[in-house]
């Protein structure tokens, strides 16, 4: 029921959503998980599943075509006439076999991909804009980074992407998790970064000439040392703000060096 | 027999040779293609070219012309011209002229695809293209967007004369449920052309309008979407891969049954659950194309179910299909060989798809090399390898000559070599790696060298498949030895005519009886 209420919470929010850039619905939970983790496992749980299906079809197949060649002990065919009890029982039986499989991968795929939308709500949360060739992030302080996302380690991260030019996919493979960026609508992800450590960003979704050279870094920092570049970086900001005292507050950070100059034309070679 | 004669003509079966040719030659370039972005990703960094747009070209190229110039051409234009009428018992198609117009507007398409390669601004926007970039880029959408209308609108109206056809000219006694599985699969495919093409069509003609005319359906800054796109687009090229599935499926059961000389296994069951339960299905699940584009996420788990139910009468249509080797006399000519690998290659790519149906696993596997693989394996392996072992079986027919076993058969072994060693090592990369496709180089991925050097190897033993295959045919058609009117012993009406047959098909139309089927075999018949 209370699942139900929170679906069409969404589904209300989504198709409600008129200005793409105001606050997006996103379901919050209270429990803290690893979707990463649960989609190793959930991988392997299907893997194992085809694995089996097509070693039972392709030994069946095989054995078929040995027994039945032709040769001296088999001249002619022999074709089978079907009952309708065998031809029920052969469509059947084998529908339900494939739609029982079918509902146990759908159950345990949406029980994933609950974990994967649900985003805690003790997290970081960081605006990220897409555009030709680069990844522009935005903290909560106002800070802005390009191309390289610095987070703690053990705090859930919520990315709010949109793109200012074509459609961008912000893929995490070592986090098991991508979606894409795109103008005009607002997008989301999570992930959890638990230990300290470099992981690789890529661009999933081709955007350009450049496309392959599209790409960042998630560096996960151990939380005293996040805090302290997270303070710095607000206060080397506050400063810089400082002398322009009519500047109203909460007013846009400046925009990466190059965001502006950019436009697909003048981006042909390789970054 | 001139030049003229074979532009002009109305006759289905050289409408279906043109069509063969014309796919041939698509599919012949689209290779090509392929090899250069196989050889420029050998090595890290620019290999053939330093330019990104010219590898994007080629990746546009060889996915546009694979699919719109051979694949869907090659079964619902040669396959189904050069067969349904025979196996029906018809003089010719309903529309004649029709269809020849048809194949013009496929060769015009065809033409137009090929401009791409000399003009100074060709079409990077891959065979999707997804604006807003396309509405951006200085490559020539236009191109993309023309041809994809030429070969819809031969399409549709292909589908409009072959659906009359089944439905008024079979032979006097040929009741619904004594068709060819083939029948009942190029009706499918068309009932699913008619109502999708024009969506695409749709689709593709507002992306020109949006960048040559100033409209704004895609664009946001404009009051557009970008999304709008992508739901028209796969609306259409999700049912496309059924268009391609139902009727090289089909030729592959025709082939088990006429070399297990059995008939197929539940027939019924294969037809009205199997091939109309994926035509009912087909058009609930293209959302998984859109796994990770923000669509809702009640969408997203939606069309997870249907497109795993999408197993149920493909899995029925699969046990048919291996159930038609139960109790036969299985011979190994070289149809039934491609056949055979067919469906081993299938099985591989059908499993595959799987986890791509399971939206929460294609948020890490989608977009990477592991879809490339797995859609590779489905469309590009059994969809041309079940086109060849088409060409093999009705070769006989159409030539009225045998092609080389020996060759037919090396060609298949190198096929399907290539082809594994290629396309199951590329899936391995995707789920490793997670390597994006699409990229004109892996500077990223340092670490798949090896993988990169291993799939190259692997797409030269398979060009080397494809060029020994294609030779044989012409070397068959020249210089074959003479073939009976059966070669086969197949009990279908196409083999109980002349070989090649003349302009009408039989001297008197056929009559089937009462307890006719085109699968009479063995001790029962």
């Amino acid at each position: 029921m209370h699942k139900q209420r929170k679906l069409w919470a969404g589904f209300a929010a989504l198709t409600g959503a008129g200005s793409a850039m105001a606050e997006k619905y996103i379901p919050t939970t209270d429990r803290v998980v690893d979707p990463a983790a649960g989609w190793d496992r959930l991988w392997g749980i299907v893997l194992e599943d085809i694995t089996l299906l097509g070693i039972a079809f392709a030994l069946l197949c095989a054995w078929l075509i040995w027994t039945y060649r032709r040769h001296p002990g088999n001249p002619e065919s022999n074709p089978p006439v079907l009952s309708m009890g065998a031809v029920l029982g052969w469509s059947v039986i084998p529908a339900f076999i494939f739609m029982a499989d079918d509902f146990y991968i759908a159950a345990n795929g949406w029980n994933l991909w609950n974990m994967q939308r649900e985003v805690p709500a003790d997290r970081l949360e960081v605006k990220l804009e897409s555009g030709m060739y680069s990844w522009d992030y935005t903290y909560p302080n106002g800070v802005q980074t390009q191309n390289e996302l610095k987070v703690p380690a053990g705090k859930p991260v919520l990315l709010r992407m949109t793109s200012r030019d074509t459609i961008h996919n912000h893929y995490l493979p070592d986090f098991r998790i991508k979606e894409d960026s795109m103008p005009g609508r607002v997008t989301y992800l999570w992930f959890y970064p638990k230990k300290p450590g470099q992981h690789l960003v890529t661009c999933n979704e081709y955007c350009g000439v450049n496309h392959s050279y599209m790409s960042g870094k998630v560096i996960v920092l151990p939380p005293q040392e996040y805090q302290a570049w997270y303070v710095q970086e607000g206060d080397k900001l506050k400063k810089a703000a400082a002398p322009a005292e009519a500047a109203p507050a909460g007013a846009a950070p400046a925009a990466p060096a190059d965001k502006a100059a950019r436009s697909p034309d003048q981006n042909q070679k390789p970054v | 027999m001139s030049l003229k004669e074979w532009v002009f003509t109305t006759d289905h079966k050289r409408v279906g040779v043109l069509y063969l040719i014309g796919s041939v030659a698509a599919f012949i370039v689209a290779g090509i293609m392929a090899l250069l972005m196989r050889v420029e990703l050998t090595t890290l960094g620019p290999t053939l070219t330093a330019n990104p747009t010219t590898y994007n070209v080629w990746l546009y190229a060889h996915g546009a012309v694979i699919l719109l110039g051979f694949q869907i051409p090659a079964l619902t234009g040669f396959a189904a011209n050069y067969a349904i009428p025979l196996m029906i018992g018809a003089k010719d198609v309903a529309f004649p002229r029709v269809n020849a117009f048809s194949v013009w507007l496929f060769y015009m398409g065809v033409i137009l695809a090929l401009l791409t390669f000399v003009m100074p601004d060709p079409p990077d926007v891959l065979w999707t293209g997804y604006p807003p970039y396309s509405t951006i880029t200085s490559g020539n959408t236009a191109f993309y967007t023309l041809t994809v209308l030429l070969i819809g609108f031969a399409s549709i109206i292909a589908g409009v004369n072959f659906l009359t056809t089944i439905a008024y000219m079979r032979a006097p006694g040929m009741t619904w449920n004594k068709l060819n599985i083939f029948v009942w699969g190029t009706a499918g495919s068309f009932v699913m052309q008619l109502i999708y093409v024009p969506v695409l069509g749709t689709a593709v003609l507002l992306i020109s309008f949006d960048k040559y005319l100033g409209t704004s359906f895609f664009d946001p800054t404009n009051g557009g979407d970008v999304l709008t796109y992508q739901n028209l687009f796969w609306f259409y090229s999700h049912p496309a891969v059924y268009v391609i599935f139902v009727p090289f499926f089909a030729i592959i059961m025709e082939i088990f049954a006429t070399f297990a000389k059995n008939p197929i296994f539940n027939y019924k069951v294969a037809v009205y659950g199997g091939i109309w339960g994926i035509v009912l299905v087909s058009g609930e699940v293209w959302i998984h194309h859109l796994y990770v584009t923000g669509m809702p996420d009640w969408l997203r788990i939606g069309q997870m179910v249907t497109t795993l139910l999408i197993s149920v009468p493909v899995g029925l249509m699969t046990i048919s299909l291996i159930g038609t080797l139960y109790k036969g006399s299985i011979t190994f000519e070289s149809p039934m060989v491609y056949a055979l690998g067919t469906f081993f290659l299938f099985l591989i790519g059908g499993l595959t798809g799987i986890p791509l149906a399971v939206t929460s696993l294609t948020v890490n596997l989608g977009e990477t090399y592991y879809v490339v693989g797995h859609f590779h394996y489905v469309m590009a392996l059994t969809g041309t390898l079940s086109i060849f072992a088409g060409v093999y079986y009705w070769f006989p027919k159409i030539t009225g000559k045998m092609c080389n076993e020996t060759w037919a058969k090396l060609g298949f072994l190198l096929n399907f070599i290539g082809a594994n060693m290629i396309f199951w090592r590329m899936m391995e990369v995707g789920v490793r790696e997670g390597l994006p496709r699409r990229y004109y180089d892996w500077a990223q991925f340092p670490q798949v060298a090896d993988d990169q050097m291993f799939m190259t190897i692997g797409s030269v033993i398979l060009a080397l498949g494809f060029a020994i295959t294609v030779l044989n045919w012409v070397f068959g058609a020249i210089s074959g030895k003479k073939a009976g009117d059966n070669p086969w012993g197949s009990q279908s009406l196409e083999w109980t005519t002349v070989s090649p047959p003349p302009h009408g098909n039989w001297p008197t139309p056929p009559v089937v009886s009462e307890d006719w089927s085109p699968y009479a075999y063995g001790k029962r018949a």
